[in-house]
């Protein structure tokens, strides 16, 4: 079974057209990479799927139901941007995700910020940038679900902390479980992606198996994303 | 183990073919046991359902074989590595040849150099 299925999803403000009948599947046990420039509507649509915005028409199913409670519970989402209170140590925000989500494996956090040689009384707010992500994808990472989806999980981080992230993706989503990654920064990524989506102007304009894409195309999807997308 | 990609084209042949030198070389060795695809696909930092399918590929191949519950080990038939290896020599030779015929050098000046290359 999928666990997300979107079904000519439209999503406007006003007048403006954000999203144009969007129908997309995300299978079981697939890295998916959501790709797009900047402003072609991937946050608004991953916003949707995690029941953060309501679509203006369309439908979205997460493991076969409408989105609601249960979806919330089956999907751990990144954020674009920081979302925890940057005056919480790295002891509170543990709490914080313990107290909202039965799913979260506290263990499994404490051994991931463990290794990140963190004071866990230090406050966020006295942490770098590129710490910060780490500390949030720890914890998004922490939980146990059908779904991870990742907002730009690597905009505005070092080489080396990128590589830190990809390893934490890689040897932290549970067996089974898909995951979603919006990003441009594709030759970084494109390595771990199955499958790619790519989003232009609002409508989907490519989804494929990655491996055959390559095989076809015998370029790399950073450069027929390049290619594809040239302004 | 190590392995270097470049992204034009897919992974898993690209995985397949460094695996396949890793076996022909010996730095995989007969019967060697392969650490499990996540761990490999850690190591290779590439995801696990592009590991899963190099190795269906290598284990169709017979270059490998799966023990139910131990794992994956390197074929202890060294029959077949060897053939492989003679397969891949004769390749790279070929491929020498080629190169070194299109520069203009004669096949016994070719046979020089290499003796010499040899002996240094």
């Amino acid at each position: 079974m999928a666990v997300v299925e979107c079904k000519n999803l439209c999503k406007s403000f006003g007048k403006k057209k954000i999203l144009d009948d969007i129908s997309i599947t995300i299978p079981e046990g697939r890295i998916v990479g959501l790709l797009g420039k900047n402003g072609m509507g991937k946050s608004t649509l991953i916003k949707l799927i995690c029941d953060l915005l309501t679509p203006t028409s369309g439908e979205i199913l997460v493991n076969g139901l409408p989105v609601g409670v249960e979806s919330k519970k089956a999907i751990s989402y990144l954020p674009e941007r920081i979302a925890l209170d940057k005056t919480m140590s790295v002891d509170c925000v543990i709490e914080y995700y313990r107290d909202f989500y039965e799913n979260f494996d506290e263990a499994k956090a404490r051994r991931l910020l463990g290794d990140l040689d963190l004071d866990p009384t230090e406050k966020l707010s006295k942490m770098s940038k590129g710490m910060q992500e780490k500390v949030q994808l720890a914890l998004v990472m922490s939980r146990r679900v059908d779904l991870y989806i990742l907002d730009e999980p690597m905009g505005g981080v070092d080489p080396a902390t990128r590589d830190y992230i990809l390893d934490t993706i890689l040897t932290n989503f549970d067996e089974g479980a898909s995951v979603l990654i919006s990003t441009h920064l594709i030759s970084d990524i494109e390595r771990i992606l199955d499958d790619v989506i790519f989003i232009d102007k609002g409508k989907i304009v490519l989804t494929s198996d990655t491996d055959s894409l390559r095989e076809e195309e015998g370029l790399s999807v950073d450069e027929i994303f390049r290619r594809m997308f040239k302004c | 183990m190590t392995f270097t990609f470049d992204n034009t084209s897919p992974i898993y042949i690209q995985l397949v073919e460094q695996m396949k030198m890793h076996i022909i070389s010996g730095r995989l060795s007969p019967g060697e046991r392969i650490p499990s695809v996540r761990e490999l696909a850690l190591l290779t930092k590439v995801n696990p359902n592009t590991m899963q399918k190099a190795l269906g590929e290598l284990e169709d191949s017979g270059l490998i074989f799966t023990e139910r519950t131990n794992g994956k080990f390197v074929t202890e038939d060294t029959e077949l590595i060897e053939s492989l290896r003679h397969e891949q020599a004769r390749i790279l030779s070929e491929k020498y040849l080629t190169s070194m015929r299109s520069l203009g050098v004669t096949d016994t000046e070719i046979v020089d150099y290499l003796t010499k290359e040899v002996n240094k």
